[in-house]
């Protein structure tokens, strides 16, 4: 990355699977093991990081040349925590249940690495048109990823999906995939999965 | 005996690592040898006791007086931040064999989010200043276990046969999964 030019749009497909930040880089494995025990909690975690990396990176792209090399850590950080206190501010005034849902992970996403990572690997060394692209990549990747994990631990753990129920009443729910081990189970195979598909992929 | 179970709560039947997925990061990438998991654990639990202590005092004799909670997360991570390397610089002076022994490890410790989390739910539980020092030694002893019992069996794991796609990450996650579950026979011993 970086050295070869890639096209603007290879900015944006890239967080999708090549550079997954969960599946390839493992990075923010915290809030993607600890919210995703249904999809809804899956998919607003995803989405309220995918805000918090797209405005900081930005931000942080935009002023690249004004923050001086020394803090620059300490900048990102101020500016990451400034709006992850917007995102959570706005979940606990407009959807309460699942911002009581997903407790202190919402405050957490200030030291999710992914969103540091994507401002010192990316941000502050690019304009903001591309830095806007390769943070809105990641953080759709990032949703994708805790979407799937959520929908897969719903399902298995509690026979629903968005909460309705979707396996009938044969089914005996698999309590502990929605409890902590099945976050690690379900990880663990979809990473193996992901491994399987790109050695398909390379072959092919 | 509230002291106690805070302890016991956080060290082991609410593990950080095991259930609520916190310091996951250094809990993957540090537990390739037994020998670095054990510095490592070291260092997050001397900075997760200070840390405890003085974000409290942060929050409850400037952020809850002058009513500006909203700051509580921008000034807790740097709050943090500046620990680590105040402790840091703390350390090369007074013990320059611990300081070595901690190596890289140290400076990383401000992106764990087990150090932020800990703080965050001292302040949810409304923790006294004593509660939150014990949870902050209790999480950091728990921290320590979850992670030496990883490295015991990843080194274990070298010799072992595992299938191609699993290799790494996968079979980490996968056996973190196992020690979850194990960690599960804890819960009911008590609750906070």
């Amino acid at each position: 990355m970086g050295k070869h030019k890639a096209t603007v749009a290879h900015e944006f497909i890239k967080g999708l699977w090549d550079e997954n930040p969960v599946l390839i880089s493992l990075l923010g494995l915290c809030p993607a093991l600890a919210v995703t025990n249904s999809a809804i909690n899956g998919l607003a975690m995803g989405l309220a990081t995918t805000f918090v990396v797209t405005s900081s990176s930005i931000i942080i792209s935009s002023l690249r040349k004004v923050i001086p090399h020394q803090v620059r850590i300490a900048s990102y950080i101020v500016i990451i925590a400034t709006f992850v206190t917007v995102a959570d501010r706005f979940m606990a005034a407009f959807y309460p249940a699942i911002s009581k849902a997903l407790g202190p992970y919402v405050p957490l996403i200030v030291v999710n690495c992914l969103i540091l990572g994507r401002q010192e690997a990316f941000a502050s060394k690019n304009p903001v048109g591309r830095s806007l692209l390769d943070a809105l990549g990641m953080g759709l990747g990032f949703l994708m990823v805790l979407f799937t994990l959520g929908t897969i631990r719903e399902i298995l753990g509690s026979g629903t999906f968005l909460t309705y129920q979707v396996l009938g009443d044969w089914f005996h729910p698999w309590l502990v995939m929605v409890l902590p081990p099945g976050a690690f189970l379900a990880l663990g195979l979809l990473i193996g999965l992901s491994n399987w598909i790109n050695d398909q992929r390379a072959k092919a | 005996m509230k002291i106690i179970l805070i302890f016991i709560s956080a060290a082991v039947v609410n593990n950080f690592v095991l259930t609520y997925f916190l310091g996951l990061c250094p809990f993957v990438g540090v537990s390739k040898r037994l020998s670095s998991a054990v510095s490592m654990g070291m260092a997050v639990t001397f900075v997760m006791t200070i840390s405890a202590a003085v974000t409290w005092l942060i929050y409850n004799l400037l952020l809850v007086p002058y009513h500006i909670e909203i700051l509580e997360y921008v000034s807790f991570i740097l709050v943090i931040a500046s620990l680590v390397q105040l402790v840091e610089m703390f350390v090369r002076k007074v013990s320059k064999p611990l300081y070595d022994a901690l190596g890289i490890y140290l400076p990383l410790i401000t992106t764990n989010c087990a150090i932020l989390g800990l703080a965050l739910f001292a302040v949810l539980r409304h923790y006294d200043f004593v509660e939150s020092l014990v949870f902050g030694i209790g999480a950091g002893a728990g921290f320590t276990l979850a992670l030496v019992i990883m490295a015991g069996i990843r080194e274990e794991l070298e010799l072992a046969n595992v299938p191609k796609y699993f290799q790494g990450a996968a079979i980490t996650m996968i056996i973190a999964g196992s020690l979850a579950l194990a960690f599960m026979g804890f819960s009911g011993l008590i609750s906070i």
